[in-house]
């Protein structure tokens, strides 16, 4: 392959909302467009900026689709909708009588790499929330388990899963440097986890780098959503099982979930979207039912309990606060 | 007479198609048609009530903030909760920086674009126009989208990340700002105001929210900046006459605090100017030309049930109609119910809404909103509570009404024992680009491509382009 060559990239919406096209516009400082150039992209066509429409993009897509122009990355945005009856009819391509569950399987068996961008193009997201109106799934999962609209043995032109930038939005850095990394070759099948998600992002929790970390190591929670403490035991928060560099990277100039007082709800992962009382930890018999990740739970127990009898009084009354009550000081 | 379908429509949120049937170079009918459909008040059915404000944000990405307003509006109306002052100021300084956001994307990434095309090759405003705006090169699209960007840093200091957001609560936001964060948010809108006023007015924000008379407009066209240049091209063009429409404008008011709408809630008849109170049982949402099964037609009562069935049916969103008509609504009836001056003498000449006057609503109410959410972000007070403990129980009806940035939206809810018993969302572009209702009216847009000229160029012709994108559509708001 001729490295200086641009690489064509064409962004699609399929069953989508647009917000994954919207979180990308807020990539980097000289904007989306220019950063794509930059890393040597060359976007074909995107929904929201491109000029061409009508016939002019069936033309794109007819070059691409016959081999004549070379695609070499395909970001799908939105849940793939095989409903009514197979037909995939709830999602048609406007101008035309084909079906994007029909597009995407074409272009998809051209692309030398392929994206899912966000949890609906990975893994179904939320569109495929019960009682799931649309038969709605990913490009190569139904919620976690592989398949989806390419078929489990799916692999692109350059031998690859389809990579997911699973997020509900994404953050835009997933987004940006999941392409960049694609278009330079840097990104082989050992990049992506057990549910194809790169691992730059995906090796982390969301949980890690949360603002609210000493709350947490002290069992110091929050019982009302706008207080200061943790958000796990009282408020569903699922930042210790969800994947994610949430909490290590700003989201719009500063932000997170946890950072802005709600829970992580977990969007990163498949299923998600089933999740009922997203501000309510299940409890049984007192004691939360999803515990961090692959932590044993009789030593959760033990520490939480060890960690609330040593909770400091600031920590005890800053998380029942909605602003810093108590300052640091040194102990008497 | 010929017929023309026109699709994949971009730059536009979602997925659009027209149909138009052609008589003498010109439209005779029209037929505007979504072509996707997600189920979200099927999903929304049946789940605990405060799963709607982590589900229907996700209706849409670029109004998700909006959605999350309509959703704890209508919680709120069922739960009693009252918001303290903090918490209903951070919530509309989100709100704006969501709606100018949106306004700003519009004009330079999604309706600008079209005047650098090469079918306008020999204007004499092209060349420059071309340079500016070229879609993805141009300069002042270049320039836009760090300044989007940086807006919306807004939402990192209030709602946490953009889109989809769960900070909007019914009893105000999830966090507290501090000292340094307002700060910042000051800063933030500081920096979007110096943008405004140095590459997109060349003017200050007062003069632009101020502007009374077409002249004064006209006399700002002789200047610098990318509005400058806009009106420049609408003069040339005859922006003023393409797109007519006399339908009914109405808003549901937004940005409440202590009780009262920034953006008042409002009817006007564009015939005669007259301003009344907006009839708010009388909206009802049809399905003769959608498809879905027959229900109730008050969305308070209505369900959902998709359908292929219906023979005459050609778009998955609803009619929504007020007092059985169809009507207008987004910036352009926002600022004519607020009584802006300028927006109001723009409909008068003609009547009726055009091209022009949404398009320069638009931008008014960017300046508008941008000095209300620097004086919002001034007025709050740090040492006071920005939400109240949540009320929990919630049983019974309720409407949550605000606006978008494309105009009204309406999420109806019935709850029973907690849970969602019926969830029916009724969006700015459901009512911009219905289709035709029950009783076979047009819907706004399919009224205002009406008589447009498409000429040789057929299918390509940029006048319909101009028509459609001067609504700013947001397909995916519209069937959901």
């Amino acid at each position: 392959m001729n490295a200086s060559r641009p690489k064509n990239l064409l962004w699609l919406q399929a069953g989508s909302c647009g917000g994954c096209a919207m979180a990308a516009l807020e990539q980097g400082a000289a904007g989306f467009a220019r950063e794509l150039q930059a890393c040597g992209i060359n976007l074909l066509w995107h929904p929201s900026l491109s000029e061409e429409t009508g016939e002019e993009v069936l033309e794109i897509f007819a070059r691409l689709e016959s081999g004549a122009q070379k695609l070499d990355i395909l970001c799908v945005e939105g849940s793939i909708l095989r409903g009514p009856h197979g037909t995939g009819k709830f999602n048609r391509l406007s101008g035309t009588d084909r079906t994007l569950f029909d597009l995407v399987r074409a272009l998809a068996a051209r692309a030398d790499s392929c994206v899912a961008l966000g949890s609906c193009a990975a893994y179904g997201g939320i569109p495929a929330g019960d009682p799931d109106p649309t038969d709605a799934c990913g490009l190569a999962y139904e919620r976690s388990t592989p398949g989806g609209a390419l078929g489990r043995d799916y692999r692109s032109g350059a031998g690859l899963p389809v990579v997911n930038v699973s997020g509900c939005a994404p953050h835009p850095g997933w987004i940006m440097e999941t392409l960049q990394a694609l278009a330079s070759g840097d990104l082989t099948a050992s990049d992506l986890d057990a549910l194809g998600r790169p691992k730059f992002f995906a090796g982390h929790l969301a949980h890690h780098g949360c603002s609210r970390n000493e709350f947490y190591e002290f069992k110091a929670s929050a019982r009302v959503l706008s207080e200061r403490g943790c958000l796990m035991e009282h408020l569903g928060c699922k930042a210790t099982q969800a994947i994610g560099d949430c909490n290590q990277r700003a989201w719009n100039g500063g932000g997170s979930c946890t950072h802005a007082g709600f829970a992580c709800i977990s969007c990163t992962s498949p299923g998600f979207e089933n999740i009922r009382n997203h501000h309510a930890t299940p409890k049984i018999a007192g004691i939360p039912v999803g515990l961090p990740l692959d932590m044993p739970k009789a030593w959760f127990m033990t520490l939480a309990a060890l960690s609330k009898s040593a909770t400091p009084e600031r920590v005890r009354k800053n998380a029942e606060a909605d602003r810093i009550v108590e300052h640091p000081r040194r102990g008497k | 007479m010929t017929r023309l379908v026109i699709g994949p429509f971009n730059r536009v949120e979602g997925d659009l198609e027209l149909t138009l049937d052609i008589t003498e170079g010109r439209v005779a009918e029209a037929r505007v048609s979504t072509t996707l459909y997600r189920g979200f008040e099927q999903i929304l059915a049946g789940r605990p009530a405060a799963d709607a404000l982590s589900i229907a944000p996700r209706i849409c990405g670029i109004c998700s903030l909006s959605q999350s307003m309509a959703a704890a509006a209508a919680l709120r109306s069922l739960s009693g909760a009252r918001p303290p002052r903090n918490g209903e100021l951070a919530a509309s300084i989100a709100h704006a920086a969501e709606n100018i956001a949106d306004h700003f994307t519009h004009f330079y990434l999604f309706f600008m674009p079209d005047f650098a095309r090469a079918l306008y090759a020999g204007a004499p405003w092209f060349e420059a126009v071309e340079a500016r705006f070229k879609a993805v090169s141009g300069a002042a699209t270049v320039e836009a989208s760090p300044a989007r960007a940086r807006l919306l840093h807004v939402m990192g200091l209030i709602a946490g990340k953009w889109p989809h957001s769960l900070a909007i609560q019914p009893g105000g936001v999830t966090r507290a700002l501090d000292l340094g964060e307002k700060m910042r948010l000051l800063g933030v809108l500081a920096e979007f105001r110096a943008f405004a006023e140095r590459v997109l007015f060349a003017a200050p924000l007062e003069r632009i929210a101020a502007l009374e008379t077409p002249e004064e407009l006209m006399a700002l066209a002789e200047g610098p900046g990318d509005f400058a240049a806009f009106l420049r091209v609408a003069s040339a063009l005859g922006l003023d006459r393409l797109g007519p429409l006399s339908a009914p404008l109405f808003s549901f008011g937004a940005y409440e605090i202590n009780g009262a709408h920034f953006s008042p809630r409002g009817l006007f008849d564009p015939r005669n100017g007259a301003l009344a109170p907006l009839p708010e049982d009388a909206i009802a949402e049809q399905v003769g030309f959608s498809h879905f099964r027959a229900s109730s037609d008050d969305p308070a009562l209505a369900t959902t049930q998709p359908s292929l069935e219906n023979p005459d049916a050609y778009s998955w969103a609803k009619a929504p109609r007020l007092s059985g008509a169809p009507a207008e609504t987004g910036a352009v009836a926002r600022q004519a119910v607020a009584g802006q001056k300028l927006v109001r003498a723009l409909i008068a000449k003609f009547a009726g809404t055009h091209v022009l006057v949404r398009v320069v609503a638009r931008l008014i109410e960017v300046a508008r909103l941008t000095l209300a959410a620097e004086q919002w972000a001034r007025a709050l007070r740090l040492n006071e509570p920005f939400a109240e403990a949540p009320v929990t129980a919630m049983e019974g009806h309720a409407v949550g009404r605000v606006e978008a940035a494309r105009g009204a939206l309406g999420h109806w809810v019935t709850i029973e024992r907690g849970m969602i018993q019926r969830y029916q969302i009724v969006a700015p572009t459901t009512w911009n680009f219905s289709p035709r209702d029950s009783a076979g009216v047009p819907g706004p847009l399919e009224q205002a491509l009406v008589g447009v000229e498409t000429g040789a160029a057929g299918a390509k012709s940029p006048a319909v382009q101009h028509v459609v994108r001067s609504f700013d559509p947001c397909m995916v708001c519209t069937a959901h």
